[in-house]
């Protein structure tokens, strides 16, 4: 049994946000400036709270990784009016704290160490890279303490991840990996930016993960490809048919390692049609993630295996 | 009717007034980059203030009419050519089917933009006809045109406006030097005073590091304080825990080069954003070619606030100008 000082690390958001604004159709509240799941979880609690109080005026409520940004229109909405609403839900949060989210887990496969993010990671090395001569999963490996490149997988795929975050480009997924702080896998971007990453390349910067939706520059760390689109403007699989970006701030994923064959299959899959991703509804209770978060884990994985 | 598209043009695109209510999903808003020049075309034209038009970036396209078609252009200056024959800019052009459209050199700012009476046909995603070329949504399947496209026009569907020529007092000047007005905040408090000083103070450059996603200036950069970075934020002091970026904001990664985020933003990231251009000033910064001298002057919200008024009454006086209703 863990206990709650070093469950997660952080069981404690600061007490109240900061509220700023970017010019006069913007409001960011700044939960705060540290990532953890009770920040996050509050950003979700506070973004859908807000979504339901219908207000007018209100444009966009993007939640982020341990902020939220309110896009308004100020012909509508004074900012005076916003910020004594959002305020006011921050207020309540604190007397009744949301402990419990439903949602869904879903299995992600992936293909670690794949050669689509290996050819691309060769041409951005001298300059761009920390360790020009390796890999970036060497080099993560180095970096987080641990044996080999092996060890740094096992690690990324056998906890599961909460999607803290979905932006930067259209439906691109921030995911925070569900264990204690001194668990987190933290890996420095690229010194400087690519020009370009594979489609569906699985990358990390800091303590986040990210599924990169399209190609295009980036500067996460490069471990691999998800085998299934992710995004989908055309709408063509069935797990897009009620919108083209397929996850949610909340979302849990399970990472699953795949051979080359499998990830083939799977293509094989996505090109006629037929694809589905494996997901499970499930209710997932902030409090227990944080007390206990190797057995909650265990028991939320669990639930893809009913399926 | 269409217009057949023979030369693309460096980065020609549909776009309209943007979509909104997908930026939480990282679906940007996008849009024509200076909506003042494209609304005014729009309603030389007779059409509404939402429809689609096409936005030319440097080097406009050469395209040909199926049909009749009552067009305009407007924005940045540029000469403008029917069949090779020098037209005017701001006023409306009666196209015959076959004539030729095309332009020569821009003189100033970066963008100009074809409306045309019925607006630009193609379906619209997410409520908006804008083109958003990463996620390849909007516009004509989701890209810049190219050779050979071609670009459905609509049916008029009201009639055009007693007068044909925008006055001159209502177009937009496209200088080298601008000032462009910000509100500070997010995490201004970041910044050292000399840093804010230098922001504020110093003279500021458009490099040619510029497009739809946001502009990138050069300068005397600016100074971060130093402090213990917080969990997850990243290791340079203009690192934050990845946030929501506001469109226009201004973020300055490692403190030496601005860059504003313009209507087709990454919806969020890593970098700590210092001030916001106000809404009234993105049409401006969009005119900015690279060179463009750039001062921040900073403003209260309400005073964006005002000024965001008052370039809305600027633009229904521009309307009526021309004997027409936005």
């Amino acid at each position: 049994m863990t206990t709650p000082s070093t469950a997660l690390s952080s069981n404690s958001v600061r007490s109240e946000a900061r509220y700023t604004w970017g010019g006069d159709e913007f409001l960011f509240v700044e939960v705060d400036e540290s990532m953890s799941l009770a920040a996050n979880f509050k950003v979700m609690s506070i973004a859908r709270k807000l979504a339901d109080a219908e207000l007018s005026g209100v444009v966009d409520i993007c939640p982020a990784n341990a902020s939220l940004l309110v896009r308004f229109n100020p012909d509508i909405l004074p900012p005076s009016t916003l910020e004594s609403t959002v305020r006011k839900i921050e207020l309540e949060l604190r007397n009744h704290d949301e402990q419990s989210l439903e949602t869904r887990i879903i299995e992600v496969p992936v293909w670690y160490d794949d050669p689509f993010t290996a050819e691309v990671a060769q041409r951005f090395r001298e300059g761009f890279h920390q360790e020009p001569g390796g890999t970036d999963l060497d080099y993560a490996a180095k970096v987080n303490g641990l044996k080999d490149a092996a060890e740094f997988i096992r690690r990324h795929h056998e906890q599961p991840w909460l999607v803290s975050m979905v932006g930067f480009v259209a439906g691109l997924p921030f995911l925070f990996q569900l264990v204690e702080r001194d668990k987190q896998l933290q890996v420095p971007k690229y010194l400087s930016p690519r020009t370009d990453t594979p489609k569906l390349t699985v990358g990390h910067g800091g303590c986040f993960a990210a599924i990169y939706s399209v190609r295009g520059a980036g500067g996460y760390q490069m471990f691999g490809v998800a085998a299934a689109p992710i995004y989908d403007p055309a709408q063509s699989l069935a797990d897009f048919k009620d919108f083209m970006v397929f996850f949610r701030p909340g979302d849990i994923v399970k990472f699953k390692p795949v051979t080359e064959d499998e990830y083939n299959a799977i293509q094989a899959q996505v090109e006629d049609g037929s694809y589905r991703y494996r997901q499970v509804p499930v209710t997932f209770d902030a409090g227990r993630a944080l007390s206990d978060p190797q057995a909650y884990n265990q028991e939320l994985m669990e639930a893809l295996n009913g399926i | 009717m269409a217009f057949e598209i023979k030369n693309p043009g460096l980065a020609t695109t549909v776009q309209d007034q943007g979509r909104t209510g997908y930026y939480n999903v990282g679906i940007p808003q996008s849009g024509s980059m200076d909506q003042y020049s494209a609304e005014l075309g729009n309603g030389l034209v007779g059409n509404r203030p939402g429809d689609a038009v096409l936005e030319c970036t440097y080097l406009g396209p050469v395209l040909v009419t199926d049909a009749e078609a009552v067009i305009a252009i407007t924005g940045a200056p540029v000469e403008v050519k029917v069949n090779g024959e020098a037209k005017p800019q701001w006023t409306r052009l009666h196209l015959a089917a076959g004539d030729e459209l095309s332009f020569g050199v821009i003189q100033g700012g970066t963008r100009y933009y074809i409306a045309v009476q019925g607006g630009i046909d193609v379906p619209e995603v997410l409520g908006s006809r804008s083109t958003y070329t990463l996620g390849g949504i909007g516009g004509l399947n989701g890209r810049k045109l190219e050779a050979g496209d071609l670009v459905p026009v609509g049916s008029a569907r009201g009639d055009l406006p007693s007068v044909e020529t925008l006055p001159e007092s209502f177009r937009p000047s496209f200088a080298k030097e601008q000032s462009v007005r910000i509100v500070l905040g997010l995490y201004d408090h970041r910044l050292t005073d000399a840093g804010k000083d230098n922001l504020l103070n110093g003279e500021w450059k458009v490099t040619p590091v510029a497009d739809r996603m946001g502009l990138r200036y050069s300068g005397p950069g600016v100074e971060w304080k130093e402090r213990e970075q917080p969990f997850g934020a990243g290791s340079d002091p203009s690192n934050i825990v990845d946030a929501g970026y506001a469109v226009g904001s201004i973020q300055i990664p490692g403190g030496t080069q601005p860059i504003i985020l313009h209507r087709d933003a990454v919806s969020g990231g890593g970098y700590a954003m210092v001030a916001t251009v106000i809404s009234a000033d993105m049409d401006l910064v969009a005119r900015a070619a690279p060179g463009t001298v750039t001062t921040f002057v900073a403003v209260s919200q309400d005073e964006a606030i005002v000024a965001r008024k008052e370039r809305a009454e600027q633009k229904s006086k521009a309307w009526e100008s021309l004997g027409a209703k936005p």
